[in-house]
Formats: structure tokens, C-alpha cells, sequence
């Protein structure tokens, strides 16, 4: 609670007869800024100034509307690159605790994360005295199952269809993100001291043969570290390089998928599913964001009708008055 | 003289009778003893002063050992030093005690505990930083604020502390400190120094150690009476008649001693004792030097401390400040702990939710059932937890902050603005509370004092009327600022000043007419010659010769002090014309009439007193002869006219053509008196005089005799000049719908001409006086009676206007007397309440009666009321009272204009206190002066005016303007501007709090009601804090609807902020129901989209998600608040930029990987924005979120726009209708001449006593008079008006009021030249005086008011 008394106030005398009358005027400055008159524009949104933005925006969202949906249509013909995706529901990847059970400093390579791992893993952070790494529940619930994809040929030889583990994750999840220990040893000779996760059948190290895509850095393991955002949710699992611009990357025919199953989902009620697809510029197969465009840029067209016929109606009214906030 | 002490005593007993209204008298200028008796009597009755308080001069040892117990045993000295701190905080405390102070912030708390909350692991659903970062920040700036404002106050401090001052140490005076000032220390004062603390006079080198101080940095006074007079006690005087500062050297501690009481804060009070040499003296609030006053033209004085430092009385005064607080601010608030309630509600929801959930997880998700170890009730106890700190991110924790800049700029703004400064006095309009703003836009009712504030209290001489003719201004007078035309002194340039010839003239006086004067000069009519006498004669003025350095114009010396300023107006013209008053005595008047001095005998003076309306002066003419002469008012003189001829007609017709111009009028006349009359009636009017009872009404008879067969002279006109633009102003604020009423403690004649003047009031207005509002009250009452207690509107559809005197205000506010507490609080009576109880009971003034015949051609159903005056209980009576205040209030709600007049400041705050009671509006008072700080303090909002009277209202004031007109720009430009803005604001905030925190919600029904956070914790730290805050805090700073001009030529646009049309709960649903839509969209869109998406980079992971929806939002909100900017400049595009810039910077610094390195667990996003925005198709989706929520909210924004304007024109139309078919109301003429009755006399009466007593003055203020006393008392009013006159301070200083006890002299050196009579007389009253016993010494209460003086 401040004093009414201001010594100030004392010492000015008050506002009338600044004592001695000094020369300096207490007239405030005559600036545009102070005196609230910056040079302004002031739009005046009535139907007529708004009713050309409606028909542009429908006049673009249409057509990209109506390109998106053709598009995202074709992608139903396998060509180019095609993503073989895994697909979990009901799993609550985005569960809070499940979320934070993990250290990124571990798995950015951090030695002394390595050995003693964030408190957030708990209680997926020690087995046995030993650390485990890859730490967490996020890393422990790993999805294991492999997905094999032959082609059933002329006379129902299976020809393997070549899945590439690599490019499936983000480039700077697998280039910067996530780092395995520093050091020239062997990967194994890196994790010493740790141990794997208890669900785990082995070591993060042992995840493949490939150096560039083993412990931290295996894109598999990348890709589940990635939490999905809802419960029904895919992740890309494997990609299918096409290998000339001749034959389709998955020309059609009979395939023959082969699951190892290990991964339990039956207790949750869960499901899952393989999804095979390509991506355009827009990427997946995606209908809904070309029908969506598609709508609302009807409907601004039809909004921009509505507000020409208002315009129209109202014209001499809404030239007058502009009080409104 | 007669034996008034005993009378005097009667009327103080009844002014000190606990009456309801001393209760709860607010201490700045409540009535404090106003009394004039000795300190005993003072004594006796003031139980609270205890006298304790004993300081001997120059004597540290003995003033050192009065302690004061702390704390314990712990004790302190008891005189505070006069050191002053007034600063807050020091280095050391700062930190603590600010930290204190902001964490007594009921948000800033809030988030404390939630910040606690939060290091709680099982509940954190949060990052720690996520809170913490944003409260630091905002404690920060506010903290630096805080520093700003208290280094500022520091600096002020040590400028004072260290004012140089003279002290007596040893023998000899030394400069030192103010700080080092002691109580009991001597201190030698010098001219136009400042009086450093509370200092008993002791002696000054002015004869009779008189000391004039100027109060101006305390309250100010009137230009004018720039002196204020210490008198000290005459005996000391004496003591010290030796050499200026002598007895004080001579005795160094002066063996002084003071009693006195313990400080107060009473500023027109004091009782204390000197002793001095074993003999006591009396002291009161006359012989204290306040702190702040300054020393004015007295070279030395000397003064001993009494109070110092924080003990002084002006110290005391400054209480804590009345926070004021808006209707916003009770909103905001309200709408806080709505917000959080419901958030408790949904976290409560939502625990719920999980508590399903959990046991699902922990029956059949093994990869988490691990996480939840504690029982199912634990866990959804630990996610309510959760949820509350998730969701506080709703709670708008910053908008209180930024609220608060919002309210500084605006305020600034007003002290910025050019058009509300004033030139002449240098004074920009000042803002003095920053938090009060949005109220400006609100206002409905303005109370408005009058003098100095509608009018400049400046009285012109306009017109006069001699024998019939008409004499006006002969050449038209510039308009414009009348300063400036008395700066510039004479008559426009072409002319010649016409006054050349007469010595005298003074030059501000712009009356000039050449025919006038030409008659003036031939001085053939004799009717000429005693007009101007009468001017000259026939007043109370008090001449002073001031030692002009200019002598060539020694005309330029005389100044003339009037109680009143009409009065010095017609003395001043009387002077132009060659009637000079030169100089009087108790028994005398000199005149220079035409070159030609002159002395007048005087022989009586029949006082001006509101009944009377006239004053007359009977005096014996240099040639033997007796006149009379007498001014009043046109009625009373008419009445007592030897004869009506066509000179009278004339003069009448003239009188009616000046009221209609609202010129304050006054009639002449006189009349030669017979020797013998005069005999047989002085002989009648010594008896009167001595009588000990009915005495005032025999002198009144005695007067009203010789009042008697006079004859008219002629008539003046004097103008009150309305201040500059309050025609238009008011104008302006009724199109506003703000309805204005006058209070002022004016005379009803002198208040309503004001309001013809000012248009308030017009012809065709009925103006409903006393009778017509208790009969008016009555008919209301009987009908609610009769209908069972439902409100019925009062059956007004006329222009009407209420005029109201303080008497029947009296009556009217019993009930808010009764309860103190309506003065500061806003209480809002339960209607049910006051209506349900069958009003039986009358009061006793409503008497019963008949409706009159006016009621009935207004077709009003008449019912006769036998209803008897009677009191039941007093909870009936009080329920009576309040029906009856809320029918007042309710009736002059409904009048064009309200004018009340003879009202005390109280009486005006009350009358504040009451429409805010059952209106339930925003007040504005405006006013000039300490009588108007009551209802300044009461309103709402409060606005001093700064001009001629000084401080007191400003310091207490709001917001402090230089003219009445700047209202208009400070409330249609200022207050809607802020108004506007805040509400936008707010709207605004509220809207982007919701749009974007909502996700969090819908996302909880995604991951299993496990409180996971949507947003990047650092994404919601630097939201509400960088990229959504500059935007909302342009509007607040800059928007602008309409131009200035545009506000100002449309005060119809200030309807909305009254009707509270921007920010109302409505608005608030609507802020809510348009932020959820946004989250909706947000939300769903995204989720929908993203679980078809595919590649690498998709929106189904979590990072990717939360980074779509945050974008999204934060550009929605961003499109939004530009397409509802109306405004838009460099700064919006700047503020648009910048907020982008942000978002750019701070996300891509937030994941970037020098930060992940280090702090990985609290920067994960690594890169998360870089990667997702980099793909096409997430960026098409943001595009779709965006327009998806901006351009069907636009669309309807603009039809619903298109289709309301048409019917608001309508509406406007059928307004405009309405009032023309209202218009032709049969115009009730008022049977009396109300109007014209006008007389330019605002004084009070009981001047002439003081002349006639001789106990005035001293020769400074002007006052020559010590005179023979021929008759002393004055007329014994009726107890009401006398107590009104008491209670009628109107626009005094607060030193003003001072009782200043003379004791029947003056000293024989006050007097000048011309008066040689005076000196042997007052030689005469010393030689009588201080050997007469007390009760024969008259004592008078000398109040200089301006207008106004009061005697008792």
C-alpha cells in the first residue's frame, strides 16, 4: 500500500506554478506516437471487402482439394517406393508414465547415462545390479515381430521380396538423436556393464548384423522410441525400394506374408496389422485432407455468394456506419 | 458589544451534538470544531486528545525521555525525527519484502503452490520450467516496476530529507538538514521557504508576529488570497514586540514549553498550551506552521517543532490510498475463479476417466501396469493432481500482469495527450491512478461541483441598468481565455483605454461602455451619482494598498479582498467609473469620487443574509445628509419601492432580458433618511442590540423598518463565466448519456442560473423543486403500495429537472448516515428487501397531501393519502427511509438534470454514495476544491480539477485535469479507447487461453486420461509469455475502433461501455465458446488427417502431432486477433513479425542439439519442427486447420454485421421519433420569478459584523476595519440555515478554515494610510482588549472562502 503523501509532490509544488517559473513547458510532445495518431490503415471488414477473399480461397482450396483426393486415389497403384507399415490399436503409447520412461541421454550415447540411467525409467532402469540399456518402458515393450514378405510365383515358389531396414526413420533421429556409445570397440565392448531389457530376447547390440544399424541406432528401435501420438497408431517397418522404372515396385500377384509372432497384444485387446503403401508429395494415401479441402473450399465459395447477396441487399446501409467493435 | 460569547456557546453545543452525521466524519474537512472558543472548552470536550504530548524547546534531554513502548520491553523515542521515508523498500528488503508482496497476489500464489505442486513426481505432469519460467519472468518485470517507482520515490526523499533549514544551535541559527530537525528544535524560517514539520509560531518580524503562509503544496488556495495568516497569540506578540528573533536569542531554549495533543491527522485542529515563564497560553490550529506550507511575504519568523517527520499533520493525512477497483477487475476476477473452478471440475472429470482406465492398465496393459503401483484410488488421486497442474495452463496467469501495462500506457496516453493540456497554467492533464481506466468508458453519472470547476469563479461586470437604461459593453470584448485578457489588462487595442483619466481604473476590469461613461463624467444625474455610490458604499470589501513599484499608476495599489467575488466585481466597476473605494474603518468609508475624496460616515450596516437578500449601508454623507443605500435582490426591492413607474418597468424589463442571458442580478437603491427617523430609530436599534433574547429578530425588524419606501437606482448584471467549453462538453456527455449533476454549496438562485447558463437546464424543462419531488415521491409510493410492492415506473415522460437544496437532502439520506460503511462500499441492497414491507409508515416531512393541480393535468391517478406520520420500529422506519431514498433516486435518474445546492462535502459524497447504491453505475466527481474531496474520494473515478484552489481535491483525485471541458476527451476519447482495449484484451486473452490450452483435454480421451501433456513443455512456457503476447498487448496499447474526432463527434458510441457491451459474461461465453470451436478444430482436424498419414515423417508420432496442433493454433489465434485489429500500424505489423520471429527463434534454439546435448530430458524435440514442417503436406494441413477456423467465424462476423446495422438505424430512428412527440410539454411556468432572483450575492452574512466589531484583521489580507461597534450581532437565523452556514465551506483552503482568534485588536502598526480614524480607534480596542474578561473578547471564525465567510 503505497503513501497518498508524495514527497514529490512537495517538492514540485504541485502542478500550478512550477516555482520560479522555469522556462521548460510541461506541453507534452507533439509526436504521433504520443498523441495516438500513428499513420494507420484500418481495414473495415463488411461483406464487401471480405467477399473476394471467400471466392480465392475457394478458387485455390478446390483445386487442391480435387488434387489431393486424385492423388491420394492413385497411390492405390503400387509404384514408386512402397512403405510396409506394422500397425498397433489400443495400445497406449502416448500413456504419460509410458511416455517418459525413457533417457534420451543414454540413448544419445552418453556414457555415464549408459551406466546409470535416468530415474524416469524406473522400473525399467536396473536388472540384476546392472543397467539396462536401452532403459524404459518404452524401449522394454519393443515391438518384435517379423514381418516377411515373399511373392508367391508361377508355381508357388516364394520369392522373397527385399524389405530394406534402412531410411525408415528420421534422418536426425538416426544421425543426431540418437547416438550409440562413443568409442572404436566393438559395439558389445561399448554396453559392457549393461544389460537388455527384460522383455528382450537379446541385446540392443545384437539388434543386427549391420554396424550402421545396430544398438541405439537400429532404425527399428528408432522408429518404436518414436511414440505414436493416439492409440491406434503404425509404424514403418520396412521399405520396398523400387528397383527399375519399368516393373512396379510390387507388381500385382499373390504374396505370401509370414509373421514371427512375439509380440503379445491379445491381453489388451489389441490388434495388428501390416500395411503396405506408397507416398506422393502429399504423402500417404490420405482421402480425408482432399475431401476436407474440397469442403471448405466450397464453402467459402458458397459463404462468398452468401456475402455477395448481402452485399448486395445491405450496400447502401453498410457504407454508413462503421461503429462496430 | 453585546454578550455573544453565551449565544456562541449555544450554537456550538449544537454543532458539537453527536448527531448521525459526526459519526463517521471523514477526517480531510469534516467539520471539525469550527468552534471559536478558548482551547478549555476544547479541553473539556475533545475527550479523545489527551494532552501527553510535551515538548520544551531546545531541550533534546528533556524531549528524549519520553519513550514509547514497541514491542515488549523494547522501546523507542517517542518524537519522531523529522526525517521522512516514504519509500518502500532498501536494498536489503527489497528482494523479501517484494517477493512478499507479489506472492500476496492471489495468481501469483496460485502458481506457487502449483509450481510446488509440480517437484512432486508422482503428479508432475508437467516440466518443471513449463511454469516456472513464465512466473519468473512476470515477477521480474513486475519487481522491476516496483524498483522503477521506489528508486523514484528514494530520490524524492533524500530531496526533501535534505532541504536546507535553519536551526538554533547553541546561540546562533545554523543551516542544517531537514532531517536533522528534532522535535523541540527552534527553527528560523525565512521568505518562501517551506515549513520543514508542524512548528508552533513563535515570532516573526511582521508586526504582531503575524506569518503568512502560502498552503498551496498542501491544498492551495485561491488566487488572490495568496496569504494565508498564522496569528499567534497576542500576548506573545507583545512579548516579542522587542527586535525580530531577539527574545529567542536571548533566551536560547526560551524556557518554552508545549502541551499539546498527540498527533493527529485532523488538519483544521489543534489544541495545545504554551508555557512561557509561568504563564500558559492558548494554542490552536492558528499558531501552527504546517509542514509544506510556504513562508510568504514575511521575512523571518521563528517556530518551535512540535511534530516532525511522519507525526506531522500532513503526514498523518496521507493514509493509505482507497483502492480502487473496476467493474473489469471484478470481472476478471470473478472470471478467474470461474475458470478455475471449472478446471477442478474437469480435472475432477477426468480423474474420473482414468480411474477407469487404470484398471485396465493394470489388468491388461503389461507394458505399463508396471507404472502403476499404487491402488486404483491413489492412482486417479495422483491424476487429479496432475490434471489441476496440467490444466493451469488455462488459468490466464499473465493477463493480470499485462493488464496492468495495458492500464499504465493507457494512463500515460492521458498524460501525453496535447489536447487535454492547458497553456495558460502549463498543465498537461495527469492520470494519477493507473488502474482506473476501463471505468472512464463506463461512466453515467458525473457529479460536477460548480464554482472553479463549471464556472472559473471569476465575476464579470457585464450589464447595468441605470434609471431604465440599459448600458452594456460598448465594443465587443475578444473571446477567449479570460486569463489572457487580464494578462493583456486593457480593452482591445483599436480603442483607447477609456479609464485613462481616472488614476484608479483598475485594467482587468473590461467592462466598458463610452455613453456610461460620458454620463458618468458630465455627473449631471444624481441617479448616476448614487448608483455608483451604492457599488462603492454598499458592500463588505476590504481594501489593501500593496507596494506597487510602479508609480506613475498608483491606482494599480489598491487591491480589494471580497468575500465575494460578485462583490469585488461591482466595487472594482464602481472604481472604473470614478467611484473609487479607498479605504475603510470600523465607522467610516472613503471614497474618491470623481477625483474628489470623500469620507462617509457610517452608521449602520444591515447585513446580507440569505433571508433578507439585501444589504444596506446607512451612512451620513460628507455634507450632513443620511442615506441609505441598498443592493438585493430584484424581488426584496421591489417589494420595498416608494413607487413603480416606467423607470421601475424599465429596470424590470431589463432585469427579465439579463436572466434570460443567465446573468446574476442585483438591484439598487436608496433613500434619504431624516435626521430625526435616524434618531428615534439608532435609539431603537442600541436597544435591539443589547437585547438578550429574540435579539436577531428585532434587529431584523428594525432593519426591515428602515428598508422601507427606497428608491431604484438601476440593476447590474454580473456574469459568472462559465469556464471554457462546458457548454459544449455538457453537451456532448448528455448525447453520451452521462447524466450530469451539480453539486455545489451555492445558493439555489446562484445554482440554477448556473444551470440555465451552462444549459443543463432549459424553458422547457419542468424544474422540480421541493413540494413537487414530495408530492412526486408520494404518488410513487402509493402506487408500489397499492400494487403490492412491484415496481412501477415513475410517471415521468417530461423533461424534467430536479433542483434540490442540502436541508431536504438531509432528510432524504437518514438511512445512509446511519451506515458509514455505504460510504466506501458499493452495497447492493437486496430489492426484495426494501419493497416487500407495506410502506404504512410515513415519514414525518412527507406529509400528506393532495397531488396539486399540475399533477393532475399530467393525468396522474390521485389517490388521497390519509396516511398518518408515524414511527414504528426503527427497522419499518429504516426500511421507509430506503424505500424512499431509492423513489429519490429513481425519480432524479429520470430527470434531464439534477442540481443540488447548499450542500455540504459530505452531504455530497452522500449524495454520490446514493446513486451508486440503488444505480449500481459508474460515478465520476469532479470538482476543485476541499469541498469536494469527499465525493471525489467516494466516486468511482475522481477528478480534480487543477486550477485556482489548489491541491487538496487533485491529491486526492484520480485523475487531475486543468478544465472542466478535457472531461469530454478523457471520457469519450480516453475512457472508450480504454475501455475498448481492455475489453478487446481480455476477450482476446481469454479467447487465445482457451483456443490453445483446450487440446489438452480432448487429448486426454487419446491417451487414456493419463494427463500427458499435448504441447512441448517449452512450446507452453514461451506461449502465453513471446508468441501470442505482443499481439494482444498492441490491442491493448493501440487499438482504436474510431478516430478521436470520430468519438468525439459521436458521443453516442460511449452507450456501449455504460451498457458494459464489450465485456460481459455474454462476451465471455462467446470468448469461450469461439476458443473451444478453435481447439476442436485444432484437435480433430489433425487427428483425423494424421492417422491416414504415411512416410517417414508423418504426423502420427507425438512429437509431430503436438508440434501440427501447436502451430495451428498459434497461427489461428494469430489470424484472428489480426482480422479483429481495427488499427493497424507499423507496430502491428512489427508486434506480428516479431511474435512469428519468436516462435522461430525460441523453437528452433529449444531443439536445437546444443541444448539436447546438454539437457536432454528437457529439450527433446530435437529438430521435431525443422522435420515435420519441412514436408508439404503437414504444412497443407496447418493451412486447412487455420482457414477452417478463421473463415467461417469471419463470415458470420460480417453477415451478422450486414444484418444488425439496418436494424440499428431503425432503432435510432424510432429514438428520434419518440422524442420529438415527447417534446411539446406544457411548459409550467414557476409562479415565482425564480430565475431572475439570481442576485449576483454569494456570500455569506455575518461580513459586516466583522467589520463593524473591528475584529478584523490585519491590514495583509486587506482588511482595514476596526470600528466602533454600532451593532454587533448578527441576525439569529432559524438553527438550519445557521448551521448551513457553519457546514458551508465552500471552496476553502484547509488552512482557511483555521480559527483565527483575534482577540478583539489589531495592533496599531497593521493599519496604513488613509485611515488616521483607525489608529486612534484600534489604539483604543488594545488599550480594552487584553484587560477585558474573556467573555467580552469576541472571537471569530474567520474563514476566507473565496466566496464564502462565516461567522459565528
Amino acid at each position: 500500500m503505497a503513501m497518498n503523501y508524495n514527497a514529490k509532490d512537495e517538492v514540485d509544488g504541485g502542478p500550478p506554478c512550477p516555482p520560479g517559473g522555469t522556462a521548460k513547458t510541461r506541453r507534452p510532445d507533439n509526436t504521433a506516437f504520443k498523441q495516438q495518431r500513428l499513420p494507420a490503415w484500418q481495414p473495415i471488414l463488411t461483406a464487401g471487402t471480405v467477399l473476394p477473399t471467400f471466392f480465392i480461397i475457394g478458387l485455390i482450396f478446390i483445386p487442391i482439394g480435387i488434387g489431393i483426393f486424385v492423388t491420394s486415389n492413385n497411390i492405390r497403384e503400387i509404384e514408386g517406393n512402397v512403405f510396409m507399415y506394422y500397425g498397433l490399436s489400443n495400445f497406449y503409447q502416448n500413456h504419460r508414465r509410458y511416455v517418459k520412461s525413457r533417457d534420451d541421454g543414454q540413448l544419445n550415447g552418453d556414457p555415464s547415462a549408459l551406466l546409470n540411467p535416468s530415474k524416469e525409467c524406473e522400473p525399467y532402469r536396473r536388472n540384476e545390479d546392472k543397467s539396462i540399456a536401452p532403459c524404459g518402458a518404452i524401449a522394454n515393450s519393443m515391438f518384435n515381430d517379423t514381418l516377411e514378405l515373399f511373392q508367391v510365383g508361377n508355381a508357388s515358389d516364394l520369392m522373397p521380396v527385399p524389405l530394406k531396414k534402412k531410411g525408415i526413420a528420421w534422418w536426425t533421429d538416426k544421425n543426431v538423436k540418437f547416438r550409440n556409445p562413443p568409442g572404436t570397440d566393438p559395439l558389445a565392448e561399448r554396453f559392457k556393464g549393461t544389460t537388455k531389457p527384460v522383455n528382450w530376447v537379446k541385446p540392443v547390440y545384437m539388434l543386427d548384423s549391420d554396424e550402421d544399424n545396430n544398438g541405439f541406432i537400429n532404425e527399428d528401435f528408432i522408429v518404436w522410441m518414436r511414440t505414436a501420438a493416439l492409440p491406434t497408431f503404425r509404424k514403418l517397418y520396412r521399405l520396398i525400394e523400387r528397383r527399375s522404372d519399368l516393373h512396379p515396385t510390387l507388381p500385382a500377384g499373390r504374396y505370401y506374408l509370414n509373421i514371427t509372432y512375439n509380440y503379445p497384444v491379445h491381453s489388451f485387446d489389441g490388434r495388428k496389422r501390416m500395411i503396405l503403401s506408397t507416398i506422393s508429395w502429399m504423402g500417404g494415401k490420405n482421402p480425408f485432407l482432399g475431401i476436407a479441402y474440397i469442403a471448405i473450399g466450397s464453402i467459402s465459395f458458397l459463404l462468398g455468394v452468401v456475402l455477395l447477396v448481402i452485399n448486395h441487399k445491405y450496400r447502401n446501409s453498410s457504407n454508413t456506419a462503421d461503429i462496430t467493435i | 458589544m453585546g454578550d455573544p460569547t453565551g449565544r456562541r456557546e449555544a450554537q456550538r453545543r449544537r454543532q458539537n451534538k453527536p448527531g448521525p452525521s459526526e459519526k463517521y466524519e471523514l477526517r480531510a474537512d469534516g467539520p471539525t470544531s469550527m468552534g471559536s472558543l478558548a482551547y478549555r472548552e476544547d479541553l473539556e470536550e475533545e475527550k479523545n486528545s489527551e494532552f501527553t504530548w510535551e515538548v520544551q524547546a531546545n531541550n533534546q534531554a528533556y524531549n528524549s525521555q519520553f519513550k514509547e513502548k514497541v514491542f515488549l520491553c523494547w522501546q523507542r523515542k517517542k518524537y519522531k525525527k523529522n526525517v521522512i521515508h516514504t519509500a518502500k523498500y532498501n536494498v536489503f528488503s527489497f528482494l523479501p519484502l517484494n517477493l512478499y508482496e507479489q506472492f500476496r497476489r492471489f495468481s501469483n500464489l496460485y502458481f506457487l503452490l502449483i509450481i510446488l505442486l509440480q517437484s512432486i513426481p508422482e503428479i508432475s505432469t508437467l516440466p518443471s520450467f513449463t511454469l516456472l519460467v513464465p512466473l519468473i519472468c512476470l515477477l521480474t518485470i513486475r519487481a522491476i516496476r516496483d524498483l522503477v517507482d521506489d528508486i523514484g520515490r528514494h530520490k524524492s526523499d533524500k530531496i526533501v530529507n535534505n532541504r536546507p533549514c535553519q536551526i538554533l544551535t547553541g546561540k546562533s541559527f545554523l543551516w542544517r538538514k531537514w532531517k536533522n530537525i528534532r522535535v523541540g528544535d527552534l527553527v528560523c524560517l525565512h521568505k518562501d521557504s517551506i515549513v520543514p514539520a508542524d512548528l508552533v509560531l513563535l515570532a516573526s518580524t511582521e508586526p504582531s508576529s503575524l506569518c503568512y503562509v502560502e498552503t498551496a503544496d498542501i491544498d492551495g488556495i485561491k488566487e488572490g488570497f495568496p496569504e494565508e495568516v498564522c496569528v499567534q497569540p497576542q500576548e506573545i506578540a507583545h512579548a516579542k514586540a522587542l527586535r525580530p528573533g531577539m527574545p529567542i536569542l536571548e533566551h536560547p531554549g526560551g524556557g518554552w514549553k508545549v502541551v499539546c495533543e498527540e498527533p493527529n491527522s485532523r488538519m483544521h485542529h489543534f489544541v495545545g498550551c504554551l508555557e512561557w515563564k509561568g504563564k500558559k497560553y492558548p494554542l490552536d490550529i492558528g499558531n501552527i506552521l504546517l509542514r509544506g506550507c510556504k513562508v510568504r511575504n514575511t521575512d523571518t519568523c521563528y517556530g518551535l517543532v512540535i511534530y516532525a517527520g511522519f507525526d506531522t499533520k500532513i503526514m498523518k493525512n496521507c493514509g493509505k490510498i482507497h483502492l480502487k477497483r473496476t467493474k473489469i477487475d471484478h470481472l476478471m476476477n470473478r472470471l478467474v475463479i470461474l475458470i478455475f473452478v471449472s478446471m477442478v471440475v474437469v480435472s475432477m472429470a477426468l480423474a474420473f476417466g482414468f480411474w477407469h482406465k487404470v484398471k485396465e492398465f493394470k489388468a491388461h496393459h503389461y507394458y505399463v501396469s508396471a507404472m502403476h503401483p499404487h491402488s486404483v484410488a491413489v492412482e486417479a488421486f495422483f491424476i487429479f493432481w496432475g490434471y489441476l497442474i496440467l490444466l493451469s495452463v488455462l488459468v490466464p496467469m499473465a493477463m493480470f500482469v499485462m493488464a496492468e501495462f495495458i492500464y499504465l500506457g493507457n494512463s500515460v496516453y492521458i498524460n501525453w495527450d496535447q489536447h487535454m493540456y492547458y497553456e495558460p497554467q502549463d498543465l498537461p492533464a495527469k492520470a494519477r491512478s493507473t488502474s482506473l481506466n476501463d471505468l472512464l468508458g463506463q461512466v453515467e453519472y458525473i457529479f460536477s461541483d460548480k464554482t472553479g470547476t463549471l464556472t472559473q469563479n471569476i465575476m464579470t461586470f457585464k450589464k447595468c441598468c441605470i434609471n431604465g437604461v440599459v448600458y452594456a459593453e460598448s465594443f465587443p470584448r475578444p473571446r477567449g481565455d479570460p486569463r489572457q485578457g487580464l494578462a493583456c489588462a486593457s480593452p482591445p487595442p483599436p480603442q483607447e483605454n477609456p479609464f485613462l483619466w481616472n488614476k484608479f481604473a483598475d485594467g482587468k476590469l473590461l467592462f466598458c461602455n463610452t455613453q456610461l461613461l460620458q454620463a458618468v463624467r458630465a455627473n449631471q444625474d444624481w441617479r448616476v451619482r448614487e448608483f455608483w455610490r451604492v457599488l462603492a458604499i454598499c458592500h463588505t470589501v476590504m481594501v489593501q494598498e500593496m507596494n506597487s513599484e510602479c508609480p506613475p499608476n498608483p491606482g494599480d495599489q489598491l487591491v480589494y479582498q471580497a468575500a465575494s467575488p460578485d462583490e469585488e466585481a461591482l466595487v472594482t466597476a464602481a472604481r472604473n467609473f470614478g467611484y473609487v473605494f479607498l479605504a475603510r474603518t470600523q465607522d467610516s468609508i472613503t471614497l474618491m469620487e470623481l477625483g474628489e475624496e470623500c469620507v462617509y460616515q457610517v452608521l449602520a450596516m444591515m447585513d446580507f443574509n440569505s433571508i433578507r437578500k439585501r444589504m444596506s449601508v446607512l451612512v451620513r454623507k460628507p455634507e450632513g445628509s443620511i442615506y441609505l443605500y441598498t443592493k438585493g435582490a430584484d424581488t426584496v426591492i421591489y417589494e420595498r419601492l416608494k413607487k413603480k413607474g416606467e423607470t421601475e418597468w424599465a429596470t424590470e424589463e431589463a432585469l427579465a432580458s439579463f436572466a434570460t442571458e443567465t446573468l446574476r442580478t442585483l438591484c439598487l437603491a436608496c433613500k434619504e433618511v431624516e435626521e430625526d427617523v435616524y434618531k428615534e430609530w439608532r435609539q431603537r436599534h442600541q436597544e435591539a442590540s443589547i437585547l438578550l433574547q429574540n435579539r436577531a429578530q428585532a434587529l431584523h425588524e428594525l432593519y426591515e423598518e428602515m428598508e422601507q419606501s427606497l428608491q431604484l437606482l438601476g440593476a447590474t448584471a454580473i456574469e459568472d463565466r462559465l469556464q471554457d467549453g462546458v457548454l459544449e462538453t455538457i453537451k456532448c456527455l448528455k448525447q453520451g448519456n452521462i447524466k450530469v449533476w451539480v453539486l455545489t454549496g451555492d445558493k439555489q438562485e446562484t445554482a440554477v442560473n448556473v444551470g440555465f447558463a451552462c444549459e443543463l437546464l432549459s424553458e422547457n424543462m419542468i424544474i422540480l423543486e421541493e413540494k413537487e419531488i414530495v408530492r412526486i415521491l408520494e404518488v410513487y409510493w402509493e402506487n408500489n403500495n397499492l400494487q403490492g410492492g412491484k415496481k412501477k415506473e415513475l410517471p415521468l415522460q417530461f423533461k424534467m429537472a430536479l433542483v434540490i437544496n442540502g436541508e431536504f437532502l438531509d432528510q432524504l439520506l437518514l438511512s445512509l448516515r446511519k451506515e458509514p460503511r455505504a460510504l466506501v462500499q458499493n452495497v447492493n441492497v437486496d430489492p426484495l428487501e426494501s419493497w416487500q414491507e407495506p410502506g404504512e409508515e410515513r415519514v414525518d416531512f412527507l406529509q400528506a397531501r393532495r397531488l396539486s393541480l399540475m399533477w393532475r393535468t399530467l393525468g396522474i391517478q390521485l389517490r388521497s393519502s390519509g396516511l398518518i406520520p408515524q414511527h414504528k420500529d426503527s427497522k419499518t422506519l429504516r426500511i421507509a427511509e430506503k424505500q424512499r431514498e431509492r423513489a429519490f433516486v429513481e425519480l432524479a435518474s429520470r430527470c434531464q438534470a439534477v442540481i443540488c445546492c447548499r450542500v455540504t462535502p459530505k452531504q455530497k459524497a452522500l449524495i454520490v454514495t446514493l446513486v451508486k447504491k440503488y444505480q449500481n453505475v459508474v460515478t465520476l466527481a469532479i470538482g476543485d476544491g476541499a469541498n469536494d474531496v469527499n465525493m471525489i474520494k467516494t466516486a468511482d473515478i475522481g477528478v480534480g480539477v487543477a486550477g485556482q484552489e489548489g491541491m487538496q481535491a487533485v491529491q486526492n483525485s484520480d485523475y487531475v485535469l486543468a478544465q472542466f471541458c478535457f472531461l469530454r476527451r478523457l471520457l469519450l476519447v480516453h475512457g472508450r479507447w480504454s475501455y475498448m482495449r481492455v475489453c478487446k484484451f481480455l476477450r482476446c486473452f481469454l479467447y487465445k487461453t482457451l483456443a490453445s490450452m483446450m487440446v489438452q483435454i480432448w487429448f486426454s480421451f487419446y491417451n487414456g486420461f493419463t494427463a500427458q501433456p499435448l504441447y512441448e513443455g517449452w512450446f507452453l512456457a514461451l506461449f502465453n509469455l513471446l508468441y501470442s503476447t505482443l499481439l494482444v498487448l498492441y490491442i491493448g496499447l493501440f487499438e482504436q475502433d474510431v478516430s478521436a474526432e470520430r468519438s468525439l463527434e459521436l458521443p453516442e458510441l460511449y452507450i456501449a461501455g455504460q451498457k458494459d457491451e464489450l465485456f460481459n459474461y455474454w462476451v465471455v461465453l462467446q470468448a469461450f465458446a469461439h476458443g473451444t470451436a478453435t481447439s476442436l478444430v485444432n484437435f480433430f482436424m489433425t487427428l483425423w488427417i494424421s492417422q491416414d498419414s504415411a512416410g517417414p515423417v508423418s504426423l502420427s508420432d507425438y512429437q509431430s502431432f503436438a508440434v501440427v496442433v501447436a502451430l495451428s493454433s498459434l497461427l489461428s489465434i494469430t489470424v484472428e486477433i489480426i482480422l479483429i485489429t481495427k488499427y493497424w500500424t507499423i507496430l502491428f505489423l512489427l508486434a506480428i513479425f516479431l511474435s512469428l520471429c519468436f516462435y522461430v527463434v525460441m523453437t528452433s534454439l529449444t531443439q536445437s542439439l546444443w541444448l539436447f546435448k546438454h539437457f536432454p530430458k528437457n529439450f527433446p524435440f530435437l529438430y521435431a519442427d525443422l522435420n515435420v514442417l519441412s514436408q508439404p503436406h503437414i504444412m497443407l494441413v496447418i493451412l486447412l486447420n487455420v482457414s477452417l477456423n478463421t473463415l467461417p467465424v469471419l463470415a458470420f462476423r460480417v453477415i451478422y454485421q450486414a444484418l444488425k446495422k439496418p436494424q440499428r438505424k431503425e432503432e435510432v430512428e424510432k429514438v428520434i421519433s419518440e422524442e420529438i412527440t415527447v417534446e411539446p410539454v406544457p411548459c409550467i411556468r414557476r409562479e415565482s420569478r425564480a430565475r431572475r432572483s439570481s442576485y449576483a450575492f454569494s456570500h455569506r452574512e455575518g461580513y459586516a459584523d466583522l467589520i463593524t466589531q473591528g475584529t478584523i484583521l490585519r491590514r495583509s489580507a486587506g482588511v482595514n476595519s476596526d470600528m466602533l461597534v454600532d451593532h454587533t450581532v448578527p441576525p439569529d437565523e432559524p438553527s438550519g440555515s445557521m448551521k448551513e452556514s457553519l457546514w458551508y465551506p465552500r471552496k476553502m483552503s484547509f488552512l482557511g478554515r483555521k480559527r483565527h482568534s483575534h482577540h478583539g485588536k489589531v495592533s496599531s502598526e497593521d493599519m496604513q494610510p488613509p485611515s488616521e480614524v483607525s489608529s486612534s480607534l484600534t489604539m483604543d480596542g488594545q488599550a480594552v482588549c487584553p484587560s477585558s474578561p474573556p467573555s467580552q473578547q469576541s472571537l471569530a471564525i474567520w474563514i476566507f472562502t473565496g466566496e464564502v465567510a462565516i461567522f459565528s
